[in-house]
């Protein structure tokens, strides 16, 4: 209690001191105080240029507020506006009945509403309705591994505005010198749930070996809290199957242009899809790890290493096909968005 | 007097610049390089009749040219000098193929006259002319610059001085205008695209891995902080969306190679006429080795401060007296907030001579303050322990780790909490008395708002009837800006006043960017703690998590525009009308 009321009297007291900085920051100031003013020629007055009363809640000599070079920086002037109130907020309101009366638009009374209409619907559009797109290929590589080498890609692109846009991806592989092994194709419609997630609905078709297919997409792609890139989806095939499929990267800074990536992806499948190669349950889990060196923002090459395996059916399948469930990649590609 | 010169030598004036007085054609005299300081005699645009020409044009900086759009043939734009009381008529002549328009930055003028296209008028179409005539009913120093598009960012702004029509009561021998801007080889709608694509695109200051074991000034986050702005998805390095990365910020035109040079006389009082014409960059200016005296802001006399260094926010203008004795010559600094770049002048008694040029400081930091946790300070915090924290989460028991940055009870219903808005402030502050962004520690004096009290009464002392909130709101992650979650091109209801009525804006920022606001057709007093001698301004800089108020007398009938000045958080959506009702000639 009594250091309560020890502040509350140095909060009393601090003005009454601040003032006295004033009157010593006056005193000490060696040049003429009424140096900032030009003294006014048909006057004679000195503070006749000033054209100030004094403040209610100041010191009456008209000089206090000056702050001359002298007076140590934060003293008088913030102990004087930490203690004083000023006028309180009044209540939030409405704007009154007048506010709300006349023409909507005072512009159309003087250049007639033909002219501002369609001047009005291009600022509109000019504050906030921006639409814009991007292309980014996120992964564009080289597959080094045991067997013969291949490539893979995994790219996206966009169009819209902040709220809508239409969203394509793009992925696949294959081995040099063979014909296409798997590659999909999906085109989204993207819509924005929050400021970082976006619902993504639309179609995928697969090309490649084996049968094509083609699926409904519905997934979630967006910004998890510490930065992680994520993409979950599921799809439902035309033959009723139904697979999900679940990314997640991230961007660790080494330097403001190196950049250590990390990725994972997860495939799942609600049943065995055999003509696909596809068991139950988890099929498939890879795990990358890329050092991409941003000479721009928009253009990386990198080198990487991927750890790529089949799990429970799907790794018997392969087997059955002569493969082995998994195994390690050398990686070296490109990342570039325009 | 210069209002004797007639229309002709005016027109060659304004349209040849000052070709005729230095090799250097492309800059208007009073931009040049040794310029003296501006002189009655100068060919400066003056009198009742001002004719500008707005035109494509190549733009050379740093060696490099690239496409601006300028008026006269020169960028900046000419100096247009004026007298208080004078009537004066400008006639302004788009060659584009395109809409243009100019906005006369803090005239006071009639709505009609304002040159906000799709709210004031229709905009100059290509290749005509509009005349906007109006009279000066004030002085000091302001700005005009294009408000259609982003032709600002292309080159199209430049100085207005209005003499006082009584004797000016800051003295002072010589006068230089200074307009920082920001220049950019890139389309402006490339660096919007950019903006949405990767929200931090510009950003190559940002903390890593490597730094962090390095450590020093920029990398003194502790891991926790950090592991704490990662999950908040909120990036402490993001001070400014533009950067160096692709701007030469400009001195009257000049690229810090180029080095503009103001010439003085050792022993006089020099005037600097500060105006921030840039797109995209607060500034922060310092002239090391000579302290500076601000007499007026946004063209307003202020009574006089004397400062080391002051943050200047895009659109404000400041006055400053300097005083060398000595024969030499100083570095004018204006470092860009972020401290990615710099623009440089020298003021000397001689042309040739130059100063030292300091180093670029250190990148801030954003702090807890900056996310608009008032008080709690970026220090006390990485002391503290969770449990210490879970009671000032505002009488919830959550930890730190849970905290919710988009807490909707925080804000009125009018407050549109969608995907326009990452985040919402949970105890903003008036930092009013906050120097700026990195300037809290750099171990001189920098002006704030606080310090500025008019140098005139208040001319109107009634106190406010009611509030208006305004919540300045984004995301930074999708380069999204808006008033109240809302942008414009939503449809949004203007902010509507009635005639002459005294209501008090407060501006809230939810987001961690400083956000300099412009009402346009009104002065508003600042409310810093001067009662009745609030500094009156037409751009107010609302610090990030940090709160302004203002008190406004709605004199000025009409529709007027109120905006976010950084230009592209405009074009992205932070921009209001305001009307003032009724009209002139209405029945009240």
């Amino acid at each position: 209690m009594k250091s309560l009321l020890g502040l509350f009297l140095v909060g009393i007291a601090t003005p009454v001191l601040a003032q006295q900085d004033h009157g010593a920051a006056v005193q000490q100031a060696p040049a003429d105080p009424h140096a900032q003013h030009q003294v006014d020629e048909t006057g004679g007055d000195p503070h006749a240029g000033h054209d100030m009363p004094p403040k209610p809640s100041e010191p009456t000599d008209p000089h206090a507020g000056h702050q001359m070079p002298t007076a140590p920086a934060k003293d008088a002037h913030d102990a004087h506006v930490g203690h004083e109130p000023g006028i309180p907020d009044p209540p939030v309101a409405p704007p009154s009945a007048a506010a709300l009366r006349g023409p909507d638009h005072a512009a159309d009374a003087i250049f007639g509403a033909p002219a501002m209409s369609p001047a009005r619907e291009i600022a509109r559009k000019e504050h906030g309705d921006i639409k814009s797109g991007m292309i980014l290929i996120d992964q564009l590589e080289a597959v080094i591994g045991k067997g013969k080498d291949g490539y893979a890609w995994n790219a996206q692109g966009w169009y819209g505005g902040d709220i809508d846009r239409f969203w394509v991806k793009t992925e696949g592989e294959s081995r040099f010198g063979e014909s296409l092994e798997s590659a999909e194709v999906q085109a989204l419609w993207s819509r924005a749930l929050d400021p970082w997630w976006n619902l993504q609905a639309g179609i995928r078709q697969d090309f490649g070996a084996g049968p094509d297919r083609t699926y409904a997409v519905v997934g979630v792609q967006g910004l998890a809290p510490y930065w992680f890139e994520v993409d979950g989806a599921l799809f439902l095939s035309d033959k009723g199957d139904v697979t999900a499929r679940f990314e997640a990267e991230y961007d660790q800074r080494l330097t403001q242009k190196l950049i250590l990536q990390p990725a994972i992806e997860f495939n799942l499948a609600a049943q065995d899809v055999p003509e696909l190669g596809i068991g139950s349950g988890l099929s498939t889990a890879e795990l990358g790890l890329r050092l991409r060196y941003q000479f721009v923002p928009e253009f990386a090459p990198y080198v990487g290493v991927k750890y790529e395996r089949a799990f429970g059916d799907t790794a018997d399948f392969r087997r059955a096909r002569d493969e082995k469930a998994g195994g390690w990649h050398l990686l070296i590609g490109i990342r570039s968005w325009f | 007097m210069t209002q004797t010169i007639d229309r002709r030598s005016l027109l060659r004036a304004g349209a040849v610049g000052a070709a005729g007085l230095g090799f250097s054609g492309l800059f208007p005299a009073w931009a040049q390089t040794g310029s003296l300081g501006l002189a009655p005699q100068m060919p400066t645009l003056s009198g009742e009749d001002i004719h500008l020409k707005i035109a494509n044009t190549a733009f050379t900086v740093g060696g490099r040219t690239g496409h601006a759009v300028t008026m006269n043939g020169v960028l900046p734009a000419p100096l247009i000098r004026l007298r208080e009381g004078q009537n004066v008529r400008l006639h302004v002549e788009n060659t584009l193929d395109e809409d243009s328009s100019i906005h006369w930055h803090g005239l006071i003028v009639p709505f009609q006259m304002d040159g906000v296209p799709g709210v004031s008028f229709p905009g100059i179409k290509p290749h005509t002319t509009f005349v906007y005539e109006f009279p000066l009913l004030q002085s000091g120093t302001y700005w005009y610059h294009s408000h259609s598009g982003l032709q600002e960012q292309q080159g199209h702004y430049g100085p207005i001085v209005i003499d006082p029509a009584e004797s000016d009561p800051v003295a002072y021998d010589r006068e230089h205008v200074i307009v920082l801007s920001d220049w950019t080889f890139l389309h402006p709608h490339q660096l919007v695209t950019k903006l949405k694509s990767e929200g931090g695109y510009f950003n190559r200051q940002r903390q890593t891995l490597f730094g962090m074991l390095r450590g020093g000034p920029e990398e003194s986050m502790s891991a926790s902080d950090r592991a704490m702005w990662g999950k908040m998805r909120m990036d402490p390095t993001d001070i400014a969306d533009v950067t160096a990365a692709t701007y030469t910020y400009l001195v009257n035109g000049h690229g810090p190679q180029e080095n503009w040079t103001g010439l003085f006389r050792s022993g006089e009082r020099v005037r600097l006429r500060f105006i921030n014409a840039a797109t995209m960059t607060i500034f922060n200016i310092r002239i090391p080795g000579l302290p500076m005296t601000v007499v007026s802001a946004d063209g307003l006399n202020v009574r006089p401060v004397t400062v080391d260094e002051f943050q200047i926010g895009n659109a404000e203008t400041y006055d400053v007296i300097i005083q060398p004795t000595e024969d030499k010559a100083f570095t004018l600094v204006a470092e860009s907030i972020d401290r990615s770049g710099m623009a440089r002048a020298t003021l000397a008694p001689r042309m040739g001579m130059t100063a030292p040029v300091p180093p670029l400081r250190p990148r801030p930091t954003l702090t807890m303050r900056d996310m608009g946790m008032g008080s709690m300070d970026h220090s006390s915090m990485a002391g503290m322990d969770h449990g210490a924290m879970a009671g000032m989460d505002h009488g919830g028991s959550h930890s730190m780790g849970s905290m919710n940055m988009r807490d909707k009870s925080l804000v009125p219903d009018s407050v549109k909490v969608g995907v326009g808005v990452d985040a919402i402030a949970m105890s903003p502050v008036d930092r009013t008395g906050d120097p700026g962004v990195g300037l809290e520690d750099v171990g001189h004096k920098v002006l704030t708002y606080r310090d500025l009290m008019s140098l005139t009464p208040n001319p109107d002392t009634r106190p406010p009837q009611r509030t208006i909130e305004v919540h300045l709101t984004g995301n930074m992650e999708r380069f999204m800006w808006s008033f109240d979650g809302e942008k414009f091109s939503e449809g949004v209801e203007p902010i509507r006043f009635e005639r002459n009525e005294r209501a008090r804006v407060v501006l809230i920022n939810d987001t961690m960017m400083t956000h300099p606001i412009h009402l346009h057709g009104h002065f508003f007093e600042v409310v810093n703690g001067h009662t009745g001698s609030y500094p009156r301004k037409h751009t107010v800089n609302v610090l990030p998590g940090g709160k302004v108020s203002f008190d406004l007398t709605a004199d000025a009938p009409g529709d007027w525009a109120f905006h976010c000045h950084l230009l592209l958080h405009m074009h992205a959506g932070m921009f209001r009308v305001v009307t003032v009702r009724p009209l002139e000639g209405e029945a009240a």
